[in-house]
């Protein structure tokens, strides 16, 4: 048994390690290092060679002798085997081999002896995968994208590698590819356009949706029970089945290329959600508090400016985050409704930038900046509420 | 008394939700309905355009005789398809004004001149000349004259509105030889899609579940990919996929990984050979399938996560009592705890997959193998502009989603207004 644990730890943290020295090693390619191998298979053996002197040294020595020492040795042998490299990127090495020696510090012999040891240690290194793999993964797009919009068309065809800032450079030819989205493809004017509406989504769709919402929480009538389900129906259908016959009495009506149309169309595609999740929160509420409301003579008006409205602050919150964002995003009727340049929102002027094919990726990567940047400000910002808009939003409807 | 509270009640129900239920009937009932209405023509995008007659006016003066005016109406009609019935025209004259040799079709009373013209067939030309005695031609102003806009009225058949219906649409549309294949690609990405958005999301959850220093910080950015504008991320992840200069094929060049650049986007099969046998694997879609499991992890993540935290916690003490490793826990307490919820979610997930348009028309615009049905409705009736062809394909989406629903009503409709 005291092997078994032995052999799994010795490997998956060789495994680990080697890995995170190749993610350190790609991520310094991307900055301009030109490394031809990632030596996989030598950096192994080294992690290796690293984790059994750790655990057969065990707890001898002090934790910080023994920590500083290991990766101080470690880290020379991996400089002087792998390729030439700068000062940063062994000092990177470095720190990661530090952080690693602390982590595993606990590790020696005793300590593998204990009861499912091989399953904890299992678990354990599943989840430093799992956190560099979705670290990763997520992040790495953003950070392309972000990344992108400072290179010049000539560095990006020169090395595609090197995405290194240049910060030598004055700072108005650092944010030149913003500077010409907003100047020459008018950004600004669609930030506004995008601004207006999607505040204006929200501020429609609450205006329809709490009176509906309280209706469906608190009054009686016919066909109650039909209507919210119809709500969940409703909003199952996707915007592509509407997407013609919309397309088809827009045109007629003369209501393609207008904001108008757009905020029509958006209020109610987000309606049915913002409903459903306001009227849960409604029910919620104390009737008692209500009543008293009736008792001071108020009408169901009184009831919902005085009492729900102050009251549900929370929910309409999530709601309305909900569907800014929703808005925000949303590309498909933009795609469909507006052809004209002066009423794009964001996200349809960027699709318009890839129409042409000579548009530098670099602009096309600022306008993808700027038109991501907000709505991620926004939900870092407000995660609480969005998180519970998402969480209403997207299983119940 | 009872009964009157109860009227007041409906009443003042129905009044607060009928700008919703009004507003929700016309932009997503009604487009529904209609789908199935323009299914059963053979209607194009430029039919959609209503003819309409239209004139422009030009004021001509007379160079040899000094009390004559000649007006000139260029009239057409704007379609080129169709004829306008019934076309009517009028115009407004200042004062003193008197045309002569006044054309048959019109009358002119008290400053106005009124014509019916009939019938203007397809793509209709005619200019029309009204002369107007006069005194001193010097006098008038052309402003004043080109100040009134002459007013044009006519019928015409709405190609939308005729009742000649067709079953043309739904015969190219099932006997069309690809049809199986969009419906099998269909599948096949929501399935996968679904599938490996859930496995994702429960390892992410499985994660954010335990605690690690920045553990606030991995649950926010583990939202990143939903939250984010699918136009940004998706012409992002072209870039980076890109076989030319995308880092991605870069990075595996230069590493010596691959030989050469793999279109990930841009080709249909990738040839595998394992122990001699060619595999087939449908390399765009089977991207398009990854973008989409990135981007719509996260919301598995969010419910599991949710679900996971709700686990009463003496369940593991318990289990820790009788001696059982992380892994026996795993299977024996937290599986069976979220299984509900990851069949709802499966449910819900493959009706929102099976209708995704945005993710795959920005990858790859449907080529290489990745058309979906979504995707065939508007290459149908916005790339071909056959609007009858895309609409009848939106019939079939909605059938089939019908089909989704009561499946998924039956099966866990009732549990689902628990969790």
């Amino acid at each position: 048994m005291k092997y078994r644990s032995l052999i799994i730890t010795l490997l998956l943290s060789s495994i680990f390690l080697s890995i995170i020295t190749c993610v350190w090693k790609i991520m310094a390619t991307l900055q301009g290092l030109s490394f031809t191998t990632l030596n996989f298979n030598l950096n192994f053996l080294l992690a290796l060679g690293l984790i059994t002197v750790s655990i057969i040294l065990g707890n001898k020595f002090k934790p910080i002798y023994k920590i500083s020492i290991l990766s101080i040795l470690f880290t020379i042998i991996y400089t002087f085997l792998n390729e030439s490299s700068p000062l940063w990127f062994s000092i990177g090495i470095f720190l990661i081999i530090l952080f690693f020696t602390n982590k595993f510090n606990k590790y020696d012999i005793i300590y593998l002896k204990q009861d499912f040891i091989s399953e904890k240690i299992i678990f354990e290194f599943l989840s430093l995968f799992a956190i560099v793999f979705f670290a990763l993964v997520i992040l790495f797009p953003f950070y392309i994208m972000f990344v992108t919009s400072f290179k010049t068309q000539t560095a990006l065809l020169m090395n595609p590698l090197d995405l290194s800032i240049d910060f030598s450079k004055n700072i108005l030819e650092i944010f030149k590819s913003y500077l010409i989205v907003f100047k020459t493809y008018d950004f600004g004017r669609y930030i506004l356009t995008s601004s207006y509406v999607s505040v204006g989504t929200v501020l429609i769709t609450l205006l329809f949706a709490i009176p509906a919402a309280y209706a469906v929480a608190r009054l009686n009538f016919f066909g109650k029970t039909f209507l919210s389900t119809s709500i969940l129906i409703i909003y199952m259908f996707p915007a592509i089945v509407l997407v013609i016959p919309l397309y088809t009495v827009f045109s007629q009506l003369g209501l393609r290329n207008s904001i108008e149309g757009l905020l029509i169309v958006y209020t109610a595609t987000t309606l049915p959600v913002a409903i459903y999740m306001l009227q849960g929160y409604f029910k919620s509420i104390p009737r008692e508090i209500e009543e008293a409301g009736l008792i001071d003579g108020q009408n169901w008006f009184g009831i919902i400016i005085k009492i729900i409205i102050p009251l549900s602050l929370p929910a309409i919150a999530s709601v309305s985050l909900y569907v800014f964002m929703i808005a925000w995003n949303e590309f498909l009727f933009s795609l469909m409704f507006l052809d004209n340049p002066k009423v794009f929102t964001l996200s349809r002027a960027i699709n318009h930038l890839t129409g042409d094919a000579e548009t530098p990726r670099q602009y096309l990567m600022a306008g993808s900046v700027i038109v991501t940047l907000p709505i991620l400000l926004i939900f870092v910002y407000f995660e609480k509420y969005l998180v519970s808009g998402l969480t209403a939003g997207s299983v119940k409807g | 008394m009872s009964t009157t509270l109860s009227k007041i009640e409906k009443r003042t129900a129905y009044t607060l939700l009928l700008p919703a239920v009004c507003l929700v009937f016309a932009i997503v009932l009604f487009p529904i309905l209609a789908n199935v209405w323009i299914s059963f023509k053979e209607v194009g995008l430029k039919d959609i355009r209503i003819p309409e007659p239209r004139a422009k006016k030009i004021v001509k003066y007379s160079k040899d005789n000094n009390s004559e005016l000649k007006i000139v109406y260029k009239f057409r009609n704007s379609s080129l398809i169709q004829e306008i019935r019934e076309v009517k025209f009028s115009d407004k004259f200042p004062k003193n004004f008197e045309p002569i040799n006044l054309d048959k079709r019109c009358e002119f009373k008290s400053q106005k001149i009124k014509c019916s013209f009939g019938i203007w067939e397809a793509g209709y030309r005619e200019n029309f000349e009204i002369l107007i005695k006069v005194l001193n031609i010097k006098d008038i102003n052309k402003k004043d004259l080109e100040y009134f806009k002459p007013k044009l009225s006519g019928k015409s058949d709405n190609i939308l509105l005729t009742t000649d219906f067709t079953l043309k649409n739904f015969e190219k549309v099932f006997l069309n030889n690809n049809f199986f294949e969009l419906l099998m690609t269909t599948f096949y990405f929501t399935f996968f899609g679904t599938l490996g958005a859930i496995l994702l999301g429960i390892f992410a959850a499985q994660l954010v579940n335990q605690k690690f220093y920045g553990r606030s910080f991995m649950r926010s950015i583990l939202l990143f990919p939903y939250v984010g504008p699918v136009v940004a991320l998706a012409y992002t992840w072209t870039l980076l996929l890109d076989p030319n200069s995308g880092t991605l094929n870069s990075l595996l060049v230069s590493f010596g990984i691959i030989d050469k650049p793999i279109n990930l986007l841009g080709q249909k099969y990738l040839i595998i050979s394992i122990l001699g046998f060619e595999l087939k694997l449908r390399l765009a879609l089977t991207t398009v399938i990854f973008f989409e499991i990135w981007r719509y992890f996260p919301l598995a993540f969010l419910f599991i996560l949710a679900r996971l935290q709700a686990i009463p916690k003496d369940l593991y003490e318990a289990a820790d009592v009788d001696g059982a490793g992380p892994f026996r826990k795993f299977i024996a307490i937290t599986l069976p705890q979220i299984t509900a919820i990851i069949s709802i979610l499966f449910m819900i997930r493959f009706i929102w997959n099976f209708n995704k348009f945005e993710d795959i028309f920005l990858l790859t615009g449907g080529a290489s193998g990745t058309l979906t049905l979504p995707i065939s409705v508007y290459q149908q009736g916005f790339a071909i502009s056959n609007i009858g062809m895309g609409s009848a394909i939106s019939i079939v989406i909605v059938l089939l989603l019908i089909i989704f629903m009561l499946i998924y009503f039956r099966l866990i409709g009732k549990r689902a207004s628990e969790i």
